[in-house]
């Protein structure tokens, strides 16, 4: 019987090794896995290379990794706004490096890795410093760039519904960087707002289909991401 | 007499068709959602994975899964859907979109873009913006025509990091509207009461004066918000 479903995030996390690589999905605060990723600071890993969109809120769940000084590097596209201090502080002082990639890079670079692709080509940042150093090739008389595929040890995500197979399902922006990162890491961690029985999901409605996944954890969400509040408190 | 923040989205609000997919920057170009024609069909685009972002949501009905892309709690239009990352920028980077409008730093004759990174900007981010700016066809520039140091931002070359090479259409800005031509920088409309000649001075690159070249059709106040000051 498959049962991917786990009792505690710890546990989910339990494996995680230091120097790790690992994606971790969300775009502001819909779809990120804020229960695991303070899973993952009480584990312990350390010298890990993240992939994510922006760079945490605040000090806590991503921005409490950088905080606790466990991250050595962090590609991302957007890590630059005022909430985003404490990668701020750590980057300024030359303690974690920065791969900036164009955002519909970062996502494409992440599907090729998950679809088994060896990197592609695309017009985005040619004739930028973004592309400074990589392949130029000219197809159809324009100038694309070469960007290669972004794989991770580890992927952890946040869903809405999920089935012990695996099988999951987002809210509206949740989806985000989510089924995609799904794609794309050795290890797949989901954590989900309700566990349901098999068969109880449409199949037309699954985002990301169980064989992607490897364990589900089952919990509410963090209180302090998905909690909306004025523009002013947030940033 | 110049245009507003709100006056120049209103103005870039005008041009956009029946039937057109836009992607809005942050700034200015979000306010072009105040302004869209109710007789029109436009769907606005949200690069985290939406397309038919409605209004912002009412204080209280904020619902915490539905974000835009700068992260303001919004509602959805009739007709909308939601989407993954890849499937997003797929629309924006394979041209699926009809229309852009985004902010700028810098804008040169040729239509460079700068707008992701200042001299002496700590820390970088990009976002989608280098995407955005290759991917959509008709790509407008909302912004102030000078610096708030009174420098132009409408350059012979820009100066700051580009984002992409000549990939700007048109340039809307409290004093003018400026097309982006093969030939150069035509100016097609000016703000209410500025002359030809002030809009000029206020641009560092060359502009050719068209023809026909009209005041902009921008009233002082609309829906109680002034657009021209």
């Amino acid at each position: 019987m498959i049962n991917k479903a786990v009792a505690t995030c710890g546990e989910a996390v339990a494996n995680v090794f230091d120097g790790a690589t690992i994606m971790i999905g969300g775009f502001g605060e819909p779809g990120v896995p804020g229960r695991l990723i303070e899973a993952l600071r009480q584990q312990g890993a350390t010298n890990l290379v993240v992939i994510h969109n922006g760079a945490g809120f605040h000090d806590f769940a991503l921005a409490g990794l950088f905080k606790d000084g466990r991250v050595r590097k962090l590609i991302a596209s957007f890590p630059n706004y005022p909430s985003a201090s404490a990668f701020r502080d750590r980057y300024l002082k030359g303690e974690t490096e920065l791969e900036l990639v164009p955002q519909g890079t970062l996502i494409e670079r992440i599907r090729a890795a998950g679809a088994g692709i060896g990197g592609f080509y695309t017009r985005t940042a040619v004739g930028t410093e973004l592309a400074a150093g990589k392949e130029i090739r000219v197809i159809d008389g324009r100038q694309y760039v070469f960007e290669a595929p972004l794989h991770a040890d580890f992927a952890l995500l946040k869903a809405d519904q999920g089935d012990r197979h695996g099988n999951l399902t987002y809210r509206y922006a949740m989806r985000n960087f989510n089924p995609i990162m799904a794609t794309a890491a050795n290890v797949v961690i989901a954590e989900i707002e309700k566990l349901v029985p098999v068969g109880a999901l449409m199949p037309d409605a699954i985002h990301t289909p169980g064989i992607f996944v490897d364990h589900i954890v089952e919990i509410d969400r963090h209180p302090r991401l998905f909690e909306p509040q004025s523009e002013e408190t947030r940033t | 007499m110049t245009l507003t923040r709100d006056g120049i989205a209103y103005r870039v609000a005008c041009d956009l068709p029946d039937g057109a997919y836009v992607n809005l920057g942050i700034g200015i170009p979000f306010l072009i959602t105040s302004y869209l024609a109710e007789d029109r069909e436009i769907f606005i685009h949200s690069e985290n994975g939406i397309l038919g972002v409605g209004p912002v949501a009412a204080r209280g009905q904020e619902d915490p899964d539905l974000v835009n892309a700068s992260k303001d709690y919004i509602t959805l239009i009739p007709g909308a859907s939601v989407f993954d990352h890849a499937l997003s920028f797929t629309m924006i980077r394979g041209g699926h979109l009809t229309h852009a409008v985004i902010g700028a730093i810098e804008v040169a004759a040729n239509g460079d873009l700068a707008n992701w990174r200042v001299p002496g900007q700590k820390v970088p981010g990009v976002g989608g913006a280098m995407d955005i700016a290759v991917g959509i066809e008709n790509l407008y520039v909302a912004m102030t025509h000078v610096t708030n140091k009174g420098q132009p931002k409408i350059l012979p070359a820009c100066t700051c990091p580009l984002t992409a090479s000549a990939c700007v259409k048109r340039i809307y800005t409290d004093m003018a509207l400026i097309e982006v031509t093969p030939e150069g920088l035509i100016l097609r409309e000016v703000a209410p009461g500025i002359a030809p000649a002030a809009v000029e001075k206020a641009t560092a690159a060359p502009l050719r004066v068209a023809k026909d070249c009209r005041e902009m059709d921008v009233p002082l106040v609309f829906n109680g918000v002034e657009l021209r000051q």
